[in-house]
């Protein structure tokens, strides 16, 4: 019996400290000296105050604002409580929530229909992007609010496609944090 | 479309160029050879036996070598308890986390030393740094590499001529963690810190957002145990998203390397078995069989998943195109979410980058059928590969009934005792999934859990019992697998599904490896050839479908056709 329990815990407590202490402490100063910016959270400052992250989505509920998509982290977009809907195909709560919302959102928008990202809620329900088509989607709503010209928008939104990686990995999006901000400096 | 399948050839050209280069690496390590990491790390390897009074000479009987792997876990399970227990006594709790109620800690534990890694729990809202880094990063390590020890060992077995031994699980655990994952995590993490994923140990950050709100962003340590998290087919996500979170998976390039190291080794013990049995296109054929499944798997999810919800189709005020967005992140779309449902799925990975409640019935359904069949389809590290064996023992056992001839397998006689112990490990999937599963749907406390109504409701039991089982731990994330009764069932089904594979093909192994090969003769039935490909996917596919059909068609099946016919519940 003792030959099989000190090697069991012996092992149990070497490997921590090889894999448990040693390799996330060594990866923690690699991460703080090569990548101080992303290892810390990838944060955007604004005047000293941590506005958010850049990889982060938060809400955006006033017209003057590109909105983000539908979030179920805790109350929306709580950045310590991620979660998704985790509805099924079938729920009534989550087709005729969509619907609605198609309505809300489609009369907000000049009657035009809704890109289906803007509707339905991220996995992790702290999605910084939305696509492309949902960001132009909101335009004329912005530009009223504002009372900018749509042309300078449709501008602002083009330079903040992010493509595909290499032309080819992932989709096409627009971080809305970062689109706000854009949009904050050019009404300023 | 065309990228969509730019991306999927991509992805496949990825493993099909790294597998066999691991395999043969890992070839290496496993009997011994040196490697290009031996000077740094065999006189690491010399002290660790030496602390731990191990005589790394010593070959083990199967029976020692599963009693030894017990021990070594039993320990790794006291241990991960304990921390989850007394996480508020111990350092690095910035954000203050009360210890873990003792069920969710002995379900949290057995989790993560069977390599499921389910979630009962939120990382960030339960768990503290010194639990994620010392409790949950150490069991990412040694189960993953305890699952890869087993494979090695059956493989020498069924390669074996007449030995009595299946090696040192000390020795092969050992050096699966030092040369094997813990390199490729290295490099893993430090290439996810540059994408994003945070690496700290600082308190969580208070943003005031641009409309004036709070928002509390949780850090920590997360490159490190992500990293081991996908190469270790462990699949527990620092954050309760999973890789749906954006700090957990930011770009698209980190979901294109999780993705990759979530496949890696299984894919790479196909080649470790031709290499150490001698015969490379014995390794190819399994390969074959595996990436037929997985291809026919992921075109079921994608063009499921692409085709949308049925009740919101031909609705004036929205464009459904690109499809069914519901849990879904907009910078990985349709193809990358549904390329990693499968991918974790046929692994026992269990790692997330959408959430697998909310796909459509039929999407859904694949990703629980890739479990039930045994997560064989590359599967878990080690645990895909020897999972695997056992259909080859059967699928050997009735060409041989077919022909009337004594089954062989690499020159093995397969015989009574084999064919009892494959069945026998067989049988634990559908005790833990539809034996416990039925209890589940029927005891009301545990119906407490379901969160759908209807056909899905029954869904999210039965793929919470096939992930606790298969030991994947994805999740239908809307069934509150919290409560007790859940907690408690589900960790015996992790506890079944592990060791109920474990010993039993350790035994096979041990009684394969005593036998003498016979020669091949005009009447041997070829293992490396299409029909064998053929013949081993036909009986997976009818093992698994004969005895899962009738729960799927309850389930996933009855809800498809009920959003066909414009039902919701």
């Amino acid at each position: 019996m003792l030959n099989l329990l000190r090697p069991a815990i012996g092992m149990a407590a070497v490997m921590t400290v090889i894999t448990g202490v040693a390799y996330p402490l060594a990866m923690t100063g690699i991460g703080q000296g090569l990548f101080a910016e992303e290892a810390n959270g990838s944060l955007i400052e604004k005047d000293g105050v941590v506005v958010g992250s850049r990889l982060i989505g938060q809400k955006f509920e006033s017209d003057r604002y590109f909105h983000p998509r539908p979030s179920y982290a805790g109350d929306g977009y709580e950045g310590d409580n991620s979660g998704g809907s985790n509805l099924g195909a079938t729920s009534q709560e989550l087709v005729s929530g969509i619907k609605a919302r198609a309505l809300d959102l489609s009369a907000e928008n000049g009657n035009r229909p809704v890109p289906i990202d803007l509707l339905t809620a991220s996995g992790s329900g702290l999605d910084p992007d939305i696509s492309p088509e949902s960001a132009r989607f909101q335009m004329e709503r912005v530009a009223r609010a504002r009372n900018i010209p749509l042309n300078d928008l449709e501008e602002l939104v083009a330079a903040h496609i992010e493509d595909r990686t290499f032309g080819l990995i992932g989709e096409p999006r627009v971080n809305v944090l970062i689109l706000n901000l854009a949009l904050d400096e050019m009404s300023s | 479309m065309t990228t969509d399948l730019g991306q999927f050839v991509l992805y496949c050209a990825i493993l099909l160029a790294c597998a066999p280069l691991l395999g043969g690496y890992m070839y290496r390590v496993y009997s011994g050879q040196a490697v290009l990491l031996s000077p740094v790390f065999k006189p690491v390897e010399k002290v660790i036996y030496r602390i731990c009074g191990i005589d790394a000479q010593a070959s083990q009987h199967w029976s020692r070598y599963a009693v030894t792997l017990l021990a070594f876990n039993a320990a790794g399970w006291v241990l991960l308890f304990a921390i989850l227990r007394l996480q508020h006594l111990l350092p690095w709790n910035p954000a203050g986390l009360p210890p873990m109620s003792s069920d969710l800690a002995f379900n949290t534990a057995i989790s993560f030393v069977t390599n499921t890694n389910w979630q009962a729990y939120g990382g960030e809202t339960t768990l503290s740094y010194f639990s994620q880094m010392v409790g949950l990063t150490m069991q990412n390590f040694v189960s993953a590499s305890t699952g890869m020890a087993v494979g090695v060992a059956v493989i020498r077995g069924f390669a074996g001529r007449k030995i009595r031994d299946l090696g040192n699980f000390h020795v092969d655990m050992t050096r699966g963690v030092l040369y094997i994952l813990l390199p490729l995590s290295i490099v893993a993490a430090i290439f996810l810190m540059s994408q994003g994923v945070p690496q700290n140990l600082n308190s969580y950050v208070d943003a005031t957002t641009l409309e004036g709100t709070k928002q509390v962003l949780a850090q920590g340590p997360a490159a490190s145990q992500i990293a081991i998290k996908q190469l270790g087919t462990n699949g527990g996500g620092f954050f309760n998203v999973n890789s749906s979170h954006p700090y957990e998976n930011p770009t698209p390039l980190s979901n294109l390397l999780q993705m990759v190291y979530l496949l890696l080794i299984p894919a790479a013990f196909c080649f470790l078995f031709g290499r150490m049995v001698n015969d490379k296109r014995q390794g190819i054929a399994i390969f074959a069989v595996m990436a037929v499944l997985f291809v026919a798997g992921f075109a079921a999810t994608y063009s499921a998943e692409k085709a949308g919800n049925a009740l919101l189709a031909n609705n004036s005020s929205i464009i459904a195109d690109p499809g069914n967005m519901e849990g879904k992140e907009t910078r990985f779309g349709i193809l990358n979410s549904t390329l990693w449902a499968t991918a974790t799925t046929a692994a026992s990975n269990g790692s997330v980058n959408a959430m697998h409640d909310s796909m459509t019935p039929l999407g859904g359904m694949v990703a629980m059928l890739n479990m039930q069949l045994g997560e064989i389809v590359y599967g878990g590290v080690g645990a895909g590969f020897y999972g695997m064996l056992l259909f080859v023992v059967l699928t050997v056992f009735i060409a041989g009934l077919m022909v009337g001839r004594t089954p062989e397998y690499l020159g093995k006689k397969i015989e009574a005792r084999e064919i009892k112990l494959a069945v026998l490990a067989i049988l634990t999937m559908p005790i833990g999934i539809l034996v416990f599963g039925a209890l589940a749907a029927t005891v009301p406390v545990a119906l407490t859990a379901v969160q759908d109504a209807g056909p899905h409701g029954l869904s999210e039991i039965l793929y919470a019992y096939s992930s606790a089982t298969g030991n994947n731990g994805s999740a239908f994330a809307g069934f509150g697998a919290g409560i007790p009764f859940h907690t408690t069932l589900q960790g015996i089904a992790m506890l079944l599904g592990r060791y109920g594979f474990i010993i039993p093909i350790l035994a096979i192994a041990g009684s394969l490896g005593a036998k003498n090969v016979v020669p091949v003769s005009g009447g041997t039935f070829p293992t490396h050839g299409p029909l064998f490909v053929a013949l081993l996917i036909a009986v997976i596919l009818i093992v698994g479908g004969l005895t899962f059909f009738p729960a799927l068609a309850l389930g996933p099946i009855a809800e498809h056709f009920a959003m066909l016919a414009g039902t919701v519940y």
